[in-house]
């Protein structure tokens, strides 16, 4: 009746994951009650879960990618705490088999379940505005995505409270990840919530490439679009030709260890290199995915605050192209010490060294873009200059990686944890974060508190430095990453000063969390009254903030680069037209929701192997799918009265400071 | 204050374009799905490569293969491309009863086609040369099931199609969902020619 699962699989006897287990109940109920007791859920309902709407379905990533990154960091930190601590006759408080855990939670959430997700919330949230859209290309594929990636989400979460999770790392290489090493259930954990997750990745990147190809707004030619839409272009691009690897990897092993198949195990012929070719082959394009669009949020910001146009927009363009297609054929540099010969190393070294060149165009293309401008050190401009010098040295440490004979001193130890992470957090995160405080006042109508932003920013990269330096010198020092405890007092020292930096970036995860709820007390006075807060040159900041659920109540006609700064220049901003059409709008529904949770509960019953449950999960997943497909009441038209009505609320808003703001476009906002 | 009225000419000029041509929007995406399927299939057939001598002291693709039979189930799949087509046919000239007996034709012939391959598995398991008893088995079990399987994606989506249709008639939304699936259906007997030619023509060698 219910397969493998038993009440053993909860971890009475562990006293963290008790504690931590009672703090998410206690939290869940609050949350519950308080929603219950305000008579939240329809609203939460019909305005938020079964929402179609681009906007809204980014934000929903965000929040579930800001509490994995809580998550994610809870990780972290007890790592370094149990490392500080662990040495010699000290055996810390994490045991092996728990700790094993712990790295493969922290690595697969900060991935796929936080980096992914915030990446994809700004996404949501900015491209369809920067093209001139109303919404995506297919608005309910959009809500399945988000849903098909919580599914994902609460199966690793559920992990942490039932049954175990992978002890593998987050790469699962086999053998160890096939059935006769890892016999549990964490690897089943992994694989379905990669799957669950992986499926929306997929479906985002079609449903991005079809709304960025065909509906930019007349006149914004592939050349005309802005940096940040570009770089998720490139981004989804590699997504629909990297993912279905993904996918079919996850399957391979998924038949290895439930069908007892023989493709990558030690007996009767399978091969366990085949999992890891495969495996960076999806994996490497994962982390330009990641950073592209980084990339592009920094190139909005530091044009926008720097108040001149990007320099160098069309070698900007190539560079993420070249990137995009050199991001394929780097992937054996995981593991130059397989053995594959010299030639083939030679071959994937250079290869990877080039990539730095169109990465360093970039860098210079960022640094002219600030010369001879008037930069404006607002957070998201602080967080785009760290990223300028610690990604940098992130760049440099893989130049020095990707030399194979270095590689066969450094792999798997702490220098290449300490490279990695210095471009993730250093590229990725710091880019998700300058993008959440650029846009997120075009998300919710206010702006964040700028001390407090400028406060997270500075514990975050001292604490980065601070915690991933000593990681360097412990690699060259020779300590191999995935440890729990060591023998070398040596080591120690260095430890400890990280254990610190972690504390640090604890601090700056603090400051963050004082900056949404001071800024959310203090929206009246951070209002941004114009839908401009920045001086903004993207089309974005031509709407109100926060937008209309239909964006633009007339479709802009672009006639240059930054088609909103052109306009403003024209004098052809916030002007009305003397009538309002109709808009042709998509119609909530809940079958995005329904799926996706009937999805989480198919990837629960296969990993418990409770094989009924998988069937009537995966049949109603289908169904309801169907039953979807029968409904032709998924849209309508937007009359021009409420048009009239919304856009007649938006420009008295801000008709009295308008003569100051043209003159005077950002300075005294800040 | 801003109500400067715009110069009329462009001001509902693209109104909602957004949402305009939705059936081109729709094939084009389905097409980039077809893409990363396209993918999904080279990821396996690639393996499937690697594998294909790790018999393991198992048969080899010369001891279990019957061409003859694998011919017969690949003219059955061919055939029900020919029978989607003139299915597309009749739907363009909005004739709903050619339509549904074409389509019903090409269920019938994709169906055979999957019965053929069960029993051709069958037979194989039945004869102790399973999935679990060598790389090898495993990749050709896993690369002709998927194919398999996405075959049978195809025919209950016909199923779904045919009901629509007969009850709908041929509208636009119908139209443009028979042209996906023409396309999934055509895709589909792409890659089995692929399946054909690598693992069998090349397996009986």
């Amino acid at each position: 009746m219910f397969g493998k699962l038993t009440l053993e699989a909860v971890p009475f006897h562990e006293p963290i994951i008790m504690i931590t287990l009672a703090v998410v109940a206690i939290a869940g109920l609050g949350i519950f009650g308080a929603i219950t007791y305000y008579r939240k859920w329809g609203y939460l309902w019909t305005e938020w879960l079964t929402s179609v709407d681009h906007k809204k379905i980014g934000v929903m990533y965000i929040l579930v990618a800001l509490i994995m990154l809580l998550r994610g960091f809870a990780d972290a930190i007890m790592m370094r705490g149990q490392l500080a601590i662990a040495e010699g006759a000290s055996q810390g408080y994490l045991p092996p088999e728990h700790y094993d855990q712990i790295f493969t939670a922290h690595g697969v959430i900060m991935i796929i379940f936080m980096a992914m997700p915030f990446m994809v919330g700004l996404m949501n949230i900015a491209v369809p505005l920067q093209i001139g859209a109303r919404d995506v290309a297919f608005p309910f594929l959009n809500s399945l995505s988000f849903w098909l990636f919580v599914a994902g989400a609460i199966l690793v979460n559920v992990s942490l409270g039932v049954g175990e999770f992978a002890r593998t790392g987050w790469v699962a290489y086999p053998p160890l990840a096939e059935l006769g090493y890892s016999p549990g259930v964490g690897v089943d954990y992994y694989i379905w919530a990669l799957q669950l997750s992986g499926l929306g990745t997929l479906l985002t990147g079609v449903n991005f490439l079809v709304t960025v190809f065909k509906m930019r707004a007349p006149g914004m030619t592939l050349m005309k679009m802005p940096v940040f839409t570009w770089t998720c272009t490139f981004t989804n691009i590699l997504i629909i030709a990297s993912f279905p690897i993904l996918t079919a990897t996850l399957a391979l092993l998924s038949l290895d260890r439930y069908l007892d198949m023989h493709f990558f195990t030690n007996e009767l012929g399978g091969n366990a290199m085949m999992y890891i070719n495969l495996f960076w082959a999806w994996g490497h394009p994962e982390v330009y995915i990641l950073i592209l669009p980084a990339f592009g949020i920094f190139s909005e910001v530091i044009s926008t605050f720097s108040g001149k146009k990007l320099f160098g927009y069309t070698s900007m363009i190539w560079a993420s192209g070249a990137i995009t297609v050199l991001g394929f054929v780097v992937w054996l540099h995981h593991f130059f010490t397989m053995g594959s010969g010299a030639n083939v190393n030679a071959f994937f070294g250079v290869a990877t060294m080039v990539i730095s060149v169109p990465t360093g165009v970039k860098l210079f293309n960022w640094l002219f873009t600030m010369f001879r401008g008037r930069v404006q050190f607002t957070t998201p401009v602080l967080w785009t200059l760290g990223f300028m010098v610690t990604f940098t040295v992130g760049g440099m440490t893989g130049v020095l990686l990707a030399v194979p004979g270095a590689d066969y001193v450094l792999h798997n130890s702490l220098f290449l944890i300490a490279h990695f992470h210095n471009t993730i957090i250093g590229g990725a995160v710091f880019g998700y974060l300058a993008g959440f405080t650029f846009w997120f006042p075009k998300a919710f109508g206010f702006k964040l508190d700028e001390r407090l932003g400028k406060g997270a920013f500075w514990c975050w990269i001292t604490g980065f430095f601070v915690a991933f330096m000593p990681l360097y010198i412990l690699g060259f020092m020779g300590m191999t990453r995935r440890l729990n405890h060591y023998d070398n007092p040596m080591w120690q020292p260095y430890l400890i000063v990280a254990f610190f930096g972690a504390g640090l970036i604890l601090c700056g995860i603090l400051f963050q969390l004082a900056q949404l709820v001071v800024s959310l007390r203090n929206r009246e006075s951070l209002r941004d009254v114009t839908g401009d807060p920045w001086g903004g040159r993207t089309l974005e900041w031509s709407t109100s903030s926060p937008p209309p659920f239909y964006n633009f109540a007339v479709t802009p006609t672009v006639r240059a680069l930054d088609a909103f700064q052109d306009m403003k220049e024209r004098g052809e901003a916030y002007l009305r037209p003397d009538h309002y059409a109709p808009i042709h709008m998509p119609k909530n529904t809940s079958a995005g929701v329904i799926i996706g949770l009937l999805g989480a509960v198919f990837g629960f019953a296969l990993v418990w192997h409770i094989w009924w449950l998988g069937a009537v999960s995966f049949i109603g997943m289908i169904a309801t799918f169907i039953a979807r497909s029968y409904n032709e009441d998924v849209d309508y038209y937007v009359q021009p009265d409420e048009i009239e009505r919304v856009e007649n609320r938006h420009h008295a808003n801000f008709a009295a400071p308008r003569s100051v703001l043209n003159t005077q476009p950002v300075a005294e906002q800040i | 204050m801003s109500s400067t009225v715009m110069h009329s000419n462009h001001a509902v000029a693209h109104d909602d374009h957004a949402h305009h041509d939705t059936g081109g929007n729709t094939v084009f995406g389905f097409w980039l799905y077809l893409m990363t399927d396209c993918i999904l299939f080279a990821s396996v057939f690639a393996t499937y490569a690697v594998l294909v001598n790790h018999t393991a002291g198992g048969p080899s693709g010369k001891d279990i293969f019957e061409l003859p039979y694998v011919l017969g189930e690949t003219a059955l799949l061919l055939v029900s491309s020919c029978t989607y087509g003139f299915a597309m046919i009749a739907a363009h000239r909005g004739f709903k009863g050619q339509t549904l007996a074409w389509l019903a034709a090409t269920f019938v012939l994709g169906a055979g086609f999957i019965g053929m391959e069960l029993n051709e598995f069958h037979h194989l398991i039945a004869e102790g040369f399973g999935p679990d008893k060598s790389a090898f088995l495993s990749s050709f079990f896993t690369l002709v099931g998927m194919h398999g399987l996405h075959v049978t994606a195809g025919l209950v989506w016909m199923i779904v199609m045919m009901l629509q249709v007969s009850r709908r008639g041929l509208t636009d939304r119908n139209n443009t969902r028979l042209m996906c699936l023409s396309l999934f259906w055509h895709f589909l007997d792409i890659v089995w020619i692929c399946v054909f030619t690598i693992v069998y023509l090349m397996g009986t060698i």
